[in-house]
């Protein structure tokens, strides 16, 4: 047995390392559940974010929501934006000061529920920003109310008997609808519920990243997310869960891949 | 043949026992351990730790950002 000790602790040196937590997060312990995605999101972005070596440039703009303390995490600059009104935020700061990276960071009861005027305009005028979206199809931070992304017959604090389509209505699929914005650049469904959903996801952020700096519009990412305190489910039941009701209903994917279109295409002729 | 060697390290304090580690790992390396941090967390550590291959599989899923992975490669 001590062979093996002995033999970890040569192993456990600088020279080998192959994986340590990005200098961009600090040593703040996250007050997200345990399993919760937010974690791994937040993390995937302060690696795009260090690799690029954008740290002084960037601006993330945090939403109401679980993620109202992202700033207290990632050591870049921040900007907390009223319940739903981070694009708008950004479209200001990016407006203001277009060389700096800006990005937000929002829930599904932020982006798709409040503030869906925000988002549908802010992609549709093709602002340079970079959208995160965190879809867990619940209201994780108020104590699992409905959203409207919740699916059709899940139980939540506000639906007892499962979402009913007659009195609530179905669920929202707000990214197939900005893919069809002419201004939206880039965009994708993504999930991290596995090692290599993770590494796609971080690949997704990294792009939608580089889509900015290449000026071609809206880059909106999604990530299908879970919510072990709001599901009551453990955290590894909540990813089974997740693969199981939330992707039928929310496929993964990219939906769009290419630029703004251009203006020619929808002015006046003549 | 040359055989991959891995080791990791887990801030025990930082780790909140989400097992998505444990699911995560290929080679049944890590494990909930039965004591609990000062949370009362059951953290994650190396229950079999010849098995590790410094694959990153763990510290990938890890939403709290507490695994340290490290690799050597060993010429046999």
């Amino acid at each position: 047995m001590s062979e093996v000790a002995d033999r970890i602790k040569e192993i456990i040196n600088p020279e080998n390392l192959v994986y340590a937590k990005s200098p961009l997060l600090n040593d703040d312990i996250m007050h997200y559940c345990p399993g919760c995605s937010h974690g791994v999101v937040h993390r995937l972005i302060a690696e795009v974010i260090d690799e690029m070596g954008i740290q002084e440039q960037t601006i993330g703009v945090s939403p109401v929501g679980c993620a109202v303390f992202a700033y207290n995490y990632i050591d870049i600059d921040w900007q907390e934006a009223a319940h739903g009104r981070a694009p708008a935020v950004a479209t200001g700061i990016k407006r203001v000061m277009p060389e700096k990276v800006v990005f937000t960071y929002q829930g599904d009861g932020d982006l798709a529920a409040i503030g869906t005027a925000e988002t549908f305009h802010a992609v549709n005028r093709g602002e340079n920003i970079v959208m995160i979206f965190i879809n867990n199809a619940i209201y994780g931070m108020t104590g699992g109310q409905m959203a409207p992304t919740t699916l059709i017959g899940q139980v939540t604090a506000t639906t007892p008997n499962g979402r009913n389509v007659d009195l609530n209505g179905y669920p929202l699929r707000i990214t197939e609808l900005l893919a069809q914005l002419p201004g939206a650049a880039y965009v994708t469904r993504q999930s991290v519920q596995n090692p290599a959903a993770v590494r796609k996801a971080k690949k997704a952020i990294r792009k939608a990243f580089e889509i900015q700096a290449m000026k071609k519009g809206t880059a909106f990412v999604e990530v299908v997310s879970t919510c072990s305190s709001g599901w009551k489910l453990n955290p590894v039941e909540s990813n089974k869960w997740m693969e199981e009701n939330m992707f039928p209903q929310y496929p993964l994917g990219d939906l769009k891949d290419g630029s703004r279109a251009d203006a020619g295409l929808y002015s006046i002729k003549g | 043949m040359a055989k991959v060697r891995g080791a990791v390290v887990v801030d025990t304090e930082v780790c909140k026992g989400c097992n998505l580690c444990v699911v995560a790992c290929p080679t049944q390396t890590l494990a909930l351990n039965r004591n609990v941090n000062s949370k009362g967390y059951h953290y994650s550590y190396m229950e079999n730790p010849e098995n590790c291959t410094g694959c990153t599989n763990c510290s990938a899923v890890c939403p709290d950002s507490c695994i340290t992975v490290y690799r050597v490669k060993i010429e046999s």
